[in-house]
């Protein structure tokens, strides 16, 4: 068991997602403490990878840029050594099972525990392959986060009965990107999960806006933000830790 | 082959996001509810039958083999199917189903367009709308075949990220199934991606194999001693291969394309230079750097393009059942440019790389053997890019 409980303990958790090496590694360790500073509970790291699949333009854009400024798996490890040093709240990555596959999944998972990463986020890992990872993830106390999706229905009790550390919910089919809308029926999602586990549940994928992170800590326990904090770091670069401060205290103050 | 569902040794699996799983579940059930039913395999068979030309001819390249002065080469014609190519035996079993299962929209990937135009053929057929998925970059190598499907009805969209190949082809129509799945099927046009399409595309192409099997029978009255394929992902390649699986004394080779050869960075020969990996869905080999990134592969031919191979012939590649050899742009280029003057035959340049390497092992074999190589593709579609290499411009 991580300290993930811990982002959930003191209401509700507002999780921002950033790009590591977006555009430089030191940029994402300004933005990272920018974002605690100004209320996240629990930070989404993602390590960059070619070929991100489950992402929108915009987060694939952040991959490319993170690549091409030079970034690796090491690095990253580099910057989460560097933010331990005064970060306490919860810390996972998001990134690829090639890019922990292929560093060796002990070696990956153990360094994980050793830096203080809490938990993974794998969006081509679904439940039926997690063996590949979770008997690390278990031997390091590193939680494997599941993710339930629109389209998952009668396989919501099958995966939250093994869930760890978070439930990641996400809102609506597609990639990550914003949108104007979310039309799927989260409450029911959250009420059928309710039935089979205790552990919190977060809701992520094109949550921009404070009144779309308020209504939907109405019905979740986190609300998780990447491609409209993503857009920051696009759109301002090196000074982008400042507005993305400004811009986690705005969603942080509109949820209950 | 198949050990656990889904599962070729090690390889292979079901590595996608959630809100896919439902959708492979339900083709899974579909295909194993149709693959047997009477009216289902009928209909398929009369339209590889009559609307594909099925079954294809088996050729014996007599100037070649007399030119050669080896082994006996039969050349498995799927150049002459309906559309030029092998996709077609694939995607009219898969745009089938789809329909049983009340889906109305096709969407595919193409690296040479070969797939694309099959699965827009198959979705005109059947009155179904279609979205193909192209690299930008190969949009411009094999502008012919956007044309094609443009005129069959699809929409091609073009797809600048990444690489601009069919890789990103491949992660965009994943994408856009991800955001679209009540009334759409993904035709995937290889035996790659999740569990059950590796088993799915193979089980549609081994129609090659078969036909293969009995035609040499009743010219030779015995197996052949080689068959030689392309490997992309790999789909023709199984085809050709999975009736010969357990004739020990049949030799299979798959040819991938090692663009400017292994020892440089501009290959996209997997088994040579890849490492086991996570991708697209599958474990398989792919070519990718110290941290997992997948690498940005070459080669001339737009459809072996590919960083990945299909998980059974990484399984076939374990267990020592078939070789794989690299074959690169130049030997390729002059099995193509050879094989159009010995026998009036206009390969398609994937297939080509097949070709190669059964010139370079058929001296060496004696004259009782016999070779087959599945020519996958038609060539035409090749002609401008060839001449280009060639330094020449000619307008399409």
């Amino acid at each position: 068991m991580s300290n993930i409980k811990n982002a959930f303990a003191d209401g509700k958790a507002f999780i921002p997602f950033i790009t590591c090496g977006d555009p430089d590694a030191d940029t994402t360790i300004r933005a990272v403490h920018e974002a605690v500073r100004n209320g996240a509970d629990l930070v989404e790291l993602g390590i960059p990878f070619s070929d991100p699949t489950a992402e929108g333009p915009v987060i694939q854009d952040a991959n490319y840029r993170a690549l091409k400024g030079g970034i690796t798996t090491d690095k990253v490890f580099g910057i989460v050594r560097e933010l331990r040093r005064d970060i306490d709240v919860p810390m996972v990555f998001m990134t690829y099972a090639n890019v922990v596959f292929s560093y060796g999944a002990e070696r990956f998972i153990s360094t994980c525990h050793d830096i203080g990463i809490d938990g993974l986020i794998l969006p081509d890992l679904p439940f039926e392959e997690k063996d590949e990872f979770l008997p690390y993830c278990r031997k390091y106390g590193v939680d494997l986060v599941s993710m339930i999706a629109p389209t998952s229905e009668d396989r919501i009790a099958m995966i939250a009965r093994e869930a760890e550390g978070f439930l990641y919910v996400v809102s609506s089919l597609g990639v990550t990107g914003t949108r104007s809308e979310i039309t799927t029926d989260l409450a029911s999602i959250i009420k059928a999960v309710r039935r089979n586990t205790d552990i919190p549940c977060a809701i992520g994928f094109g949550i921009s806006t404070p009144e779309q992170a308020r209504k939907m800590s109405e019905i979740a326990d986190g609300v998780i933000v990447g491609s409209a904090i993503v857009k920051l770091l696009a759109q301002y670069g090196h000074d982008a830790p400042g507005h993305i401060g400004s811009y986690v205290r705005s969603m942080k103050d509109a949820m209950l | 082959m198949t050990e656990k569902a889904g599962r070729f040794g090690i390889h292979g699996g079901q590595y996608i996001p959630e809100t896919l799983m439902n959708a492979v579940i339900e083709l899974e059930r579909a295909y194993n509810r149709y693959k047997d039913d009477p009216d289902f395999t009928a209909e398929l068979s009369a339209l590889l039958n009559d609307y594909a030309g099925r079954p294809s001819r088996l050729y014996f390249a007599r100037r070649m083999t007399e030119d050669l002065g080896g082994a006996k080469i039969y050349l498995k014609r799927e150049d002459l199917n309906h559309t030029g190519a092998h996709k077609i035996n694939n995607v009219l079993g898969q745009a089938l189903l789809a329909k049983r299962m009340g889906k109305t929209r096709l969407i595919a990937e193409t690296g040479a367009g070969q797939h694309g135009v099959a699965t827009a053929t198959a979705a005109a057929l059947m009155g179904m709308s279609c979205v193909v998925f192209m690299g930008e970059e190969d949009t411009h190598r094999q502008a012919l075949n956007v044309y094609r499907m443009r005129l069959l009805g699809a929409d091609v969209v073009p797809v600048s990220t990444g690489t601009g190949t069919l890789k990103d082809a491949v992660s965009q129509a994943f994408r856009e199934w991800t955001s679209r799945i009540d009334d759409t099927h993904y035709c995937l046009g290889s035996v790659m991606g999740p569990h059950p399409f590796p088993t799915i595309v193979r089980d549609f192409q081994a129609v090659i194999s078969r036909e293969i099997k009995s035609q040499v029978m009743e010219r030779e009255g015995k197996l052949p001693d080689c068959v030689v394929a392309c490997v992309g992902g790999g789909s023709n390649a199984i085809g050709s291969f999975y009736h010969f699986i357990n004739d020990d004394g049949v030799r299979l080779i798959g040819c991938e394309a090692a663009g400017r050869g292994i020892e440089t960075f501009e290959t996209a020969a997997t088994i040579s230079t890849g490492r086991l990996g996570i991708f697209h869905g599958m474990k398989s080999y792919f070519c990718q750097d110290d941290f997992g990134q997948i690498a940005p592969v070459y080669s001339i031919s737009a459809g072996l393009d590919y960083p990945g191979i299909g998980p059974e012939h990484a399984y076939l590649h374990d267990i020592g059942r078939a070789e794989y050899v690299p074959v690169n742009d130049e030997e390729a280029v002059c099995a193509f440019e050879y094989l159009s003057r010995t026998e009036g035959i206009i390969p398609a340049i994937e297939s080509a790389h097949a070709l190669s390497y059964a010139m370079k092992v058929a001296p060496n074999m004696s004259r009782e053997s016999v070779i087959v190589v599945t020519i996958s593709g038609r060539g035409d579609k090749d002609c401008a890019s060839i001449a280009r290499y060639r330094g020449e411009n000619i307008n399409e």
